[in-house]
């Protein structure tokens, strides 16, 4: 068991309460102590030590925080750790096996869809959410479910490119 | 046989990046994800209020709260000599404030504490009492006689005026518009903008009292002027400061200047002894870090009936903000305002500018630019606008008639700047063809019988793009070169180090295509670091465009002197005389016989086993690389908009961009830095800017005020390629990262205006908003200036 206690506050005040969570991480079960007010994405990051999930806006505006809870896209900044309990998750650290790129990820290489890469993570998490409904969207469909997300870089339209070639690749691969 | 230099990953191969094989798979390494043993966490308290005296601080509530362990005001930063520091404009910016505070969200103090949500509580625990003071939120309210002094900490401060420069000749251009058959005038704003890169400013600072090494990681676009600014404040010596970038969730030049917040964490780990890490939150990004643009324009150009330039007239009020804190090299106190005009042949040109404190943000940074040059370009294509309108002129010919011919180059401008090579005709027939300038007019005539109104934009600009050369451009008496470090292990292998630091730009990639253009070593086989400032060379980072100019050009340079030692090598392994060796990609041979070579990994196992009689062992070199001239890209944008005529809503329905940035290292690179440009200059003139109300409160404090176009707004770019290679840089490249940022808003300005022009509309400023459209399209009247702010009822 982790206990975030350990990892984020090194000498615990008196009298501050804490909850057990237990959230199925990438498919593996984490049971961790924490403040009811901790946020998602600093369990995430601190606790955890999933790093990937980056932490932008604090306003829910940019989506650098984008997860999947129960498959669908959501922003760990706006979400209590406590929310998540007993509540299965995906982040960008369980997208690729030890092997083998998720063809997200060979589409964000393979079409230059990220540059600085503190919005990839949250973007193609956003993107998986929409290639798992759909496995052919059109450009809009794709701009859409992306509109959540804020990139400064690189103009989104390699970012559409990119969800375009995974689309298309995860089509072939499910034939 | 010479290789294959795109299968090698050499110039002009769209090669992969390196980088992306740590992003997509989450394991990128930005400042916040560093966790060092025992470290604390700080928060900053920043300021309510825009102007007040500091009747008191009382930090003890803050005390009270568990894991608190240190709070540190201005006082205690004041008996270290450290309430205050340098800017890099030579002025000074109070760390933690001690006598006033000076804009809304200035740091007033800070908390170090076990975790980040204590010091965040204890922040708020702090009390401070302050007595507000008149406010000034633009250089009109600062330049009235009798204002309030702001800078009232600095002796013979004449007002609020902080500079009052001009450059060009006067003389001539007063003769110029005396003898003008037309004069064309035109008022404008550059609003202010805030580059906002996704990742916020943050450092961790870890002092070893064992060994007296201070290491700061952090989010700097330039770590070795921070060690030597760091040296210089905290007086501390050079070689016990370690700086450290590690990846930068983007930059824009907003990660250029030295921020309070990393100054006092240093100091909060000298004083804790273990690491203390500051990650700022957005809104103090927003509101505090360097912000781009807040200029103001009278314009006036002299012109002659068949559409010749022949003077130009440009006076600039400027807001700098509480502090001078533009982060610029150059020795003019408007940066390169005065590259304006270098792509027009225009004989007499006259600037002043004129800047000001107000109670706001310091900054004016190069947001994505080189300095000021964003906000000369986009008043140049607005003049020109303008000018060809009054004259009754095409838009596209009247920029024809005045852009400089390719047989007059090299040209010197009117302002003293030299520009060496372009072809501007030929992009501006190629934007032209795209856009389908030709149809147009008949297309716009046709579609407002519809009550539709189309418009199209055009801008085109040549700018000053990678300082220095040394004679001109420093920073801190520093000047403005860059190096390159490379090492050829005994395999063929190399680490490529250089003075440059990455953000999204791919260095790591294309720095490694240079060495294999240079050296046929695999792109694959070479390793490039950066941004350590105990293991790279010494270089002065990068912004405005002047990696590839500078560093890009110190990287080929110290590839040539491993080429000249391996030729040596080389002749010492086939037995021959240096002056019998040819060099082809890859490899050197005999002249008279082809098939008798070398390769360059055989000349590089043989520096470490095989070097010929007298030969120091070793296959290294290192390059300073001190530019003789700026790079001067071209760009020609095009861009068509529809406005609805019910709502003032415009819609793009076509980007044209004609880049021509020289030699292309990999164009998939370069045409990702366009688009993510243009998408800026869009966003610029549709929706991204900062304003503060009559009390100095910051509009725009965070992504729900400060709107950032998405992928839903952002439209489609259509891209063109010209090549004129740089005459004076290595391999023929110039500056390309800022083109588009820089031309691009006049381009989607003039669109609209085009739109409206018939209604009698000269200008609309950015942001155009619907409403401002809406408002210009029923009126017939131009808009000026910031939106205004709707105060709470």
């Amino acid at each position: 068991m982790t206990s975030l206690y350990d990892e984020v506050q090194a000498a615990p005040g008196e009298g501050v309460p804490t909850r057990r969570v237990t959230i199925k991480v990438n498919g593996a079960d984490r049971t961790v102590d924490v403040e009811p007010r901790l946020l998602l994405a600093h369990l995430l990051r601190q606790g955890l030590k999933l790093t990937g999930t980056h932490t932008g806006c604090d306003t829910s505006n940019c989506g650098a925080c984008t997860i999947l809870f129960e498959g669908r896209p959501i922003k760990s900044c706006t979400m209590l750790a406590v929310q998540a309990d007993g509540h299965s998750i995906e982040t960008v650290e369980g997208m690729a096996t030890a092997s083998e790129l998720h063809p997200i990820q060979e589409g964000f290489k393979e079409e230059h869809g990220l540059q600085c890469g503190f919005c990839t993570p949250g973007m193609m998490m956003a993107a998986k959410a929409l290639l798992d409904k759909n496995d052919n969207p059109t450009e809009d469909e794709v701009r859409w479910a992306l509109s959540g997300n804020l990139c400064r870089c690189t103009g989104y339209q390699n970012i559409v490119k990119s969800v375009l070639w995974a689309a298309e690749k995860m089509r072939a691969e499910s034939k | 046989m010479a290789l294959d230099e795109i299968k090698i990953g050499g110039l002009g191969a769209s090669r992969r990046r390196v980088e992306d094989n740590r992003f997509i798979r989450g394991k990128g390494n930005y400042v916040d994800d560093i966790v060092l043993p025992g470290m604390l966490h700080m928060e900053l308290l920043r300021s309510p209020v825009a102007h007040a005296r500091i009747k008191s601080i009382d930090v003890s509530k803050a005390y009270e709260i568990p894991g608190v362990r240190l709070v540190l005001t201005g006082e205690m930063m004041a008996a270290r000599n450290l309430a205050w520091m340098p800017t890099l404009s030579y002025d000074t910016q109070a760390v933690l404030a001690t006598d006033k505070v000076r804009f809304q969200g200035q740091e007033v103090a800070a908390v170090i504490a076990d975790d980040p949500y204590i010091a965040k509580d204890a922040c708020q625990a702090i009390v401070v009492e302050y007595e507000q003071l008149p406010v000034i939120v633009n250089p009109f309210q600062a330049m009235e006689s009798g204002a309030e002094v702001i800078r009232d900490d600095k002796e013979n401060q004449p007002g609020n005026k902080v500079f009052d420069w001009e450059i060009g000749d006067k003389a001539a251009t007063d003769k110029a518009f005396a003898e003008a058959d037309v004069v064309s005038k035109m008022e404008l704003h550059y609003p202010r903008s805030h580059p906002s890169p996704m990742e916020t400013c943050g450092s961790i600072a870890d002092f070893n009292r064992a060994t007296g090494k201070l290491t700061v990681y952090m989010t700097s676009q330039a770590p070795h002027i921070v060690r030597a600014a760091v040296a210089m404040v905290a007086e501390l010596p050079e070689h016990m400061i370690r700086i450290v970038s590690p990846d930068l969730g983007g930059g824009f030049g907003n990660k250029v200047p030295i921020y309070p917040g990393y100054v006092i964490s240093i100091l909060a780990s000298i004083l804790t002894e273990v690491p203390v890490k500051w990650i700022e939150d957005k809104t103090g990004n927003l509101i505090s870090t360097g912000f781009g643009r807040d200029v103001y324009l009278q314009g006036e150009m002299a012109l002659r009936k068949d559409g010749k330039i022949m003077g130009m007239r440009m006076k600039t009020i400027s807001d700098h903000g509480a502090f001078y804190a533009d982060a610029q090299p150059s020795k003019f106190k408007i940066g390169l305002m005065h590259s304006a005009f270098a792509c027009y042949d225009v004989p007499a040109a006259h600037l002043e500018s004129v800047g000001y404190y107000t109670n706001k943000a310091p900054g004016g940074v190069a947001y994505r630019c080189s300095f000021r040059v964003t906000e000369a370009m986009f008043f140049q294509e607005r003049m020109i606008h303008g000018a060809a309108n009054d004259l009754g002129m095409d838009q596209a010919e009247f920029r024809r008639i005045n852009l400089v011919k390719d047989d007059m180059f090299p040209y010197r401008t009117a302002f003293g700047f030299l520009t060496d090579s372009g072809q501007y005709g030929k992009c501006l027939d190629i934007g032209m063809k795209a856009i389908g300038y030709d149809t147009y007019k008949q297309e716009q005539e046709e579609a407002r019988k519809r009550g539709k109104l189309l418009g199209i934009g055009i801008s085109t600009m040549t700018e000053p793009l990678g300082a220095g050369n040394s004679r001109e451009y420093d920073i801190l008496g520093i000047k403005m070169f860059d190096s390159a470090e490379l090492r050829v292990h005994m395999s063929g292998k190399a680490i490529l180090r250089t003075g440059a630091m990455n953000q999204g730009q791919g260095h790591q990639t294309t720095w490694a295509q240079i060495v294999a253009h240079e050296l046929g070593i695999p792109a694959d086989d070479v390793t490039v670091e950066e941004g350590d400032t105990d293991t790279a060379p010494f270089g002065m980072g990068t912004y405005a465009s002047r990696s590839t100019p500078v560093a890009g050009a110190a990287v080929a340079m110290v590839a040539r002197k491993i080429r000249a030692k391996a030729r040596k090598i080389a002749a010492h392994l086939l037995e021959v005389s240096e002056e019998d060796i040819e060099w082809e990609l890859g490899r050197f041979y005999v002249r008279s016989n082809k098939e008798r070579g070398v390769t360059i990994q055989d000349c590089a196992i043989a520096a470490y086993s095989n070097m010929p009689d007298g030969m120091e062992p070793g296959l290294e070199n290192n390059a300073y690389y001190d530019p003789p001239n700026l790079t001067w890209p071209f760009a020609a944008y095009f861009v068509k908009v529809e406005v609805d005529a019910e709502t003032g809503v415009w819609d793009v329905l076509k980007v044209v961009a004609v880049d021509d940035c020289g030699v292309r290292i990999n164009p998939m690179i370069v045409e990702a830095q366009i688009m993510g440009g243009l998408t800026e200059a869009y966003a610029m003139a549709s929706m991204q800017y900062q304003t503060y109300d009559d009390e100095g409160n910051c509009i725009g404090s965070n992504y729900m005020d400060y709107l950032l176009p998405t992928a839903w707004e952002t439209p489609g770019f259509e891209l063109h390629e010209v090549v004129t290679p740089c005459p004076h840089h290595p391999i023929g490249a110039k500056g390309v990262g800022e083109c588009a940022t820089v031309a691009g808003p006049a381009a989607f300005v003039n669109a609209v205006v085009d739109a409206l022009g018939h209604l009698g509309v000269r200008n609309i400023d950015m942001p155009m908003m619907p409403n401002r459209v809406y408002e210009a399209l029923t009126t017939g009247k131009d808009i000026s200036g910031m939106p205004p702010v709707r105060m709470g009822d």
